[in-house]
Order: C-alpha cells, then structure tokens, then sequence
C-alpha cells in the first residue's frame, strides 16, 4: 500500500478491521447480503436475456395475439417492468428489515470503541 | 391534418420564437437556483459531492434527470414510432440495467468511496496505476456520451428552431456549451443536481400529459392505439424484427447491444458519481429506488408516445423531417397541441441536453482533479482549495472541448457514440467494479488488464465496425476498412474485460494488503468511516 493511500482513509488507523471481519456479527451480515442479491442477481439476468433471446429469434411466438392487439410480446416485455419494480420493493423490503439492523450494530460498535479509544470519529 | 404537417416539417414546426422564450425562461430559472444553490460551495466535498446534503428522492429524482437524456427521450420514442417493437427492447435494457446497481453496486459504492470510482477501485489496489486507469476510463465515456449529447443538440435547432445552416447550428451548440459551463463552474455539483432536477420533473410531467392526451384519444384502451399503430405502420410494429429481425449478424448485434446496455448502467461514471451525494448508503438505497420507479413510468409513457407517434403522424412523414427519427416525438406534441405545447416538449428536450451535459462535465471534472491531478500528480498532498481550482478549470477546458468536438460532428452520424458509451461502461468499469467489491483475491494487475482491455478492445473494434466505415450510414463514407460486423462491440468487450480481470488476477504473484481487504469489506457493508453530510 502506498503512503498517499492513507491520506484519504483518515481515522482509519485505529480498527482492527480482520478481527470485526471474523466476528460472528459481520458474518452474518455478509452471508444474508450475498445470499439475498446474487441470486437475485442470477434470476433476473436469466429472465432478462430469456426475454432478448426470444425477441430476437422467437418472432412467431412473440406475435401470438392475447387479447385485441395485444401479444405475447407486449406481455413479456411489460413483465420486464413489473419484475424490476418487484425485486427493488422486495429487496428495500429485505434490507431494511433484515440488513441495516445489523449493520447499524455493528457501526454502533466500532464508533463507541473509537470513542473510548479517544480518537475522535472525524468523517462521521 | 398531416399536409399540413409535412409542410410544417418541410422547415420547422411551430414558432421558433416562442420556442426560444420557453427555453429562455427555462435557462432564467435554473440559473437564479444555480445562483443560490451555490453560496456555500467551499470545500472539495462541497463541490464535488454537493455537501452530501441530497435526501434519497431528490438525488434520485436527479438520476433520472441524468438518464433519460435526449437519446431516451426522443431516441425511443422515435424508434418506437418507426420500428415499433424493437424500440420498446431499449428501454427495457436501459430499465433492467438499474437492478444491477441497486443490488450489487450503489450502496457498497457510496460506503467505501469519496468521489469517484476510482476512490473505491483504488481502496485496496495500487493507488497512482488504478485511479490513472479508472480515471482514463472515466474519461472517455464522458466524452463519448457528450460528443453525443451536444451533435443531438445541433440536430435538434434545425428542427426547432428552423436554423438549418452549419454556422446556426454550431452558434446554437456553442451557446449550449457555454450555458453548461456557467452552470457547472458556479454551481457545482449542487447546482448541477439542481437543474438535473428541475429537468427531470419537466421531461417527466411533459411526456406525462402527452401520454394522457394520447390514450385519451385511444379510449384508455391500449389495444386500441396499437391498433391504430399497426393501421399506419403496418402489424409488423406490434411485434419484434423490423429493425433487429433482418439478418443473423444483426440478431447478434441486437443482443450485444443488451448485453451493454443491462450492464453498462452500473458503470457509467456520471451515475456513480451521483451516490455521494447523498449522506447514507440508505438514502443511496432510497435513490436508485426512485430513479427506477420514475424511469420505469417514463419508459412506460414513452412506450404510448412511440406508438402515438406512429399511428397519428406515421413513419414517412417523422423520417421526412429535419432530425429524422428524432421528430417524433416533437411532431407528436405539435399535433396534439399545437405550437404551445411543441414550445414546452423542445424546451425541455434542450433542458435535457444542457442537463445531461453538465452531469457529465462534473464528473469528468471531478475524475481529473481528485484522480488524476491530486492523487496521481500531488499523491494526495494538494493544497486547500486547489484541487476545486483545478476542477473548475477542468471544466472550463471540458466545455471547450465539447463544443468543438460537437460542431465537429455536426452532420456525421454519431448515433452509435451512446452505445458505445455503455459498451465502454461494462466492459472497462463494470468488471473491476464487481471484483473489487465482492472478490477478495482480485489484484491490481487484474483492475488495470480488465480496465485497459475492456477499453481498448471496445474502441478497437468499433474503429472496424460498420458504424465506422463501410455502411451506408457510416461515420465515415467512401472507404471500407471494417472487419468487425457488429454494431456494438459489448458481445466480445465485455467477456473480454471480465476474463481479463480474472487472468490478471490469477497471474498475479503480488497479493494486496490482507488488513486493507477487510477494513473495504466491513466499510462497504457497514457504512463505518463513510463521509457523512458536511453541513444542513
């Protein structure tokens, strides 16, 4: 690491950031975080190019008409919006219920051993 | 109704006057919030990062006011007029990408970062080579995208303003460039978040009355205005192909361009950068929550525009105006309310582009002071005020740039450079973005290959690509040196700049500080040391 890296970390210093790392509460925190968004993440991407790949090869199917002008297409592609706005309440939702309680405790933590420590939290 | 239109079309539609008043009015307002918004811009923060005073609704308002430039509004809504289905694939691609930054990207930023993407890039990696890269990176999608951004506003007076000449048109476009760097220069990022606002609010009322006004010409009946669509433009609208359906070298470009459009988002600089100004990784959250639900209604109301376009002005006349596929959307308010309303709609396709401009100067600004001038040049040792001075005359040079490069481009066609802006975004920014977030093993070797390949490899090959040369709507005609057959490069540049990340990485010998890997683990997740609002 070099020196000037420093400069823009101040109040850095003073943590121990692999022994917070190791807790059990900063684990916790990691594994429902990545165990929410990267399969979302996966299911999503899946469902977006399933999408593009049968608007771009699947036309027949894609004109199939549901109801007056209204086709497959149209539905699929409206679904794109329907499922976006889905997994962003959905995962609002998850975070603040079960993420931001975890890692308040955890900034709670680290912000009152600075101060009994003397070294004054200087970012926050 | 539609002789007279065409006649209309022939020169310029409505009155230029009342266009420009509307416009001037806009210009008036945002400038006196520029003014005020800017009394206490002091520190790098403030200038930078507006204070990190914005709430969660206001930056996300503002994102989407970075978004939805005139490329969104007018580009899809023209492209739906005159391909129908296949423009609607744009929006989706452009909606779609937002997940990527709402769930892997913006909070995880806004926690470990300052400023730039290169502050996060950079946390664990080697300072001076990582922020040269990302600053570099930086700097040439914000060129791309404003190239882009002010050649529209050339193509755009000819329609409004009836200024058909080049010398009109390149005073219009420097007189957009000028207005962007008062903006920029004394508003900083508050003002610039500020007008990026207003305009959003603008752009999304106004589509919002259009889109009304033409359902209700419809009967509130979606079918049925598709109906009227497919009886100007033919069924083929209704259903994809017109424009990706014809070969099998096009299928591929259009899921090239998906592929960079979905991951592009979350790498664009101008986007990143507007995560600090917000206080909190959750008002980040609240942010990219807003600017998805507005952007998604507004690629909903743009979805009826299209097609409203279509079916009550049709295809011939829209390509017959000045600005071709752009006009639809222009024409479309002209014919539902006259020239009032044509006034309103170019107003705010011109606040569009002043806004969508100034977002991006900010940034390029911001990524060559804090990157390249203090990091890089100072190693972090600049004195007070120096870096915002360097900024400021960054932005100054930027404007200049961008308008001789956009009256350069006037006339060319450069519709390709947004695109290609994303391309770059997801093959240069994205790979290294998600390493270093979420893999602990990724090394500095591997940022700078995946940086420098993901960019190169991208310009490279749209250099010998058909939008290039060798197309009847190439860049340059006459000569044919392309061998790429793609109009995107993103099918090749993005798995390149990922592999490239994940090689470099493997072959590197040199493992990055342990104590550092977790100090930017805890930081992302927790928020712990995250810079807070300097002041109410």
């Amino acid at each position: 690491m070099s020196e000037d890296a420093r400069v823009t970390r101040a109040g850095s210093t003073k943590v121990d950031y692999q022994e917070v790392e190791a807790s059990e509460n900063f684990r916790q925190l990691k594994r429902r975080h990545r165990g929410f968004v990267f399969p979302l993440a996966v299911a999503f991407l899946l469902w977006y190019f399933a999408y593009v790949l049968l608007a771009d090869y699947a036309h027949e199917f894609m004109s199939t008409p549901v109801w007056g002008n209204i086709n497959v297409g149209l539905l699929l592609g409206l679904g794109q919006f329907v499922t976006t706005f889905a997994i962003t309440t959905w995962y609002v939702s998850f975070a603040n219920r079960r993420l931001d309680p975890v890692a308040d405790e955890i900034r709670g933590q680290l912000t009152a051993a600075d101060a009994a420590a003397g070294n004054r939290e200087d970012l926050r | 109704m539609s002789a007279t239109l065409a006649a209309a079309a022939s020169t310029s539609v409505g009155n230029p006057v009342l266009n420009i008043s509307i416009f001037g009015a806009f210009v008036a307002v945002t400038l006196i919030v520029v003014l005020r918004a800017s009394r206490n811009n002091k520190t790098a923060a403030d200038y930078y990062a507006a204070g990190r005073s914005f709430t969660g609704p206001q930056n996300g308002t503002a994102i989407a006011g970075d978004y939805l430039s005139a490329a969104s509004f007018l580009g899809i809504c023209g492209a739906i007029a005159i391909n129908g289905y296949d423009g609607f694939l744009y929006s989706i691609g452009f909606l779609v990408a937002w997940l990527v930054a709402l769930l892997l990207v913006a909070e995880l930023m806004r926690n470990t970062g300052k400023f730039t993407m290169a502050d996060v890039l950079s946390f664990r990696l080697a300072q001076r080579p990582v922020r040269v890269a990302a600053a570099t990176t930086t700097l040439v999608v914000c060129f791309f995208y404003l190239l882009a951004q002010m050649a529209g506003a050339g193509g755009l007076v000819s329609l409004l303003l009836g200024i058909d000449d080049r010398v009109g048109q390149s005073i219009v476009v420097a007189v957009v460039g000028a207005l962007m760097i008062i903006y920029v220069l004394i508003g900083g990022m508050k003002g610039t978040t500020w007008v990026q606002i207003i305009k959003a609010a603008l752009l999304i009322a106004g589509a919002f009355i259009m889109t009304i006004w033409v359902l209700a010409i419809n009967g509130f009946n979606l079918s049925e205005l598709l109906g009227a669509a497919a009886a100007t433009g033919g069924e083929a609208v209704l259903s994809p192909g017109l424009q990706y359906g014809l070969t099998d070298v096009t299928k591929l470009d259009f899921i090239s361009l998906a592929l960079a459009l979905v991951l592009g988002t979350a790498g664009l600089p101008h986007v990143l950068m507007r995560f600090y100004t917000v206080p909190t990784a959750r008002e980040a959250r609240r942010s990219v929550v807003w600017a998805i639900w507005l952007i998604g209604l507004f690629y909903l109301f743009t979805l009826v525009l299209g097609y409203g376009a279509g079916a009550l002005i049709g295809k011939d006349v829209i390509l017959a105006a000045p600005g071709g596929v752009n006009s639809a959307a222009p024409l479309l308010a002209f014919t539902l309310g006259g020239p009032i309303l044509l006034g309103i709609i170019s107003a705010i396709a011109f606040a569009t582009i002043l806004a969508v401009v100034a977002g991006l100067t900010i940034t390029a600004a911001t990524s060559f002071s804090h990157d390249v001038y203090a990091g890089v040049i100072k190693r972090g040792k600049t004195a007070p005020g120096a870096e915002v001075r360097v900024a400021r005359i960054t932005v100054v040079v930027i404007g200049i740039v961008a308008i001789i490069g956009g009256i350069g481009v006037q006339g060319q066609n450069v519709a390709f450079l947004v695109a290609l802006a994303f391309a770059v975004a997801a093959s240069a920014n994205l790979p290294t973005i998600l390493y270093s977030l979420f893999w602990r093993r990724f090394s500095t070797r591997g940022a700078l290959w995946s940086m420098y390949g993901g960019l190169g490899s991208a310009i490279i090959l749209i250099a010998f690509s058909p939008v290039v040369s060798g197309s009847e709507t190439a860049m340059i005609q006459g000569v044919d040196f392309h061998w790429f057959p793609l109009n995107n490069p993103g099918l090749v540049s993005i798995p390149l700049g990922f592999l490239l990340g994940f090689l470099g990485t493997i072959t590197s010998s040199r493992r990055e500080d342990p104590a550092v890997a977790a100090e930017m683990d805890v930081r992302s997740l927790t928020g712990y040391g995250a810079e807070g609002a300097t002041k109410g």
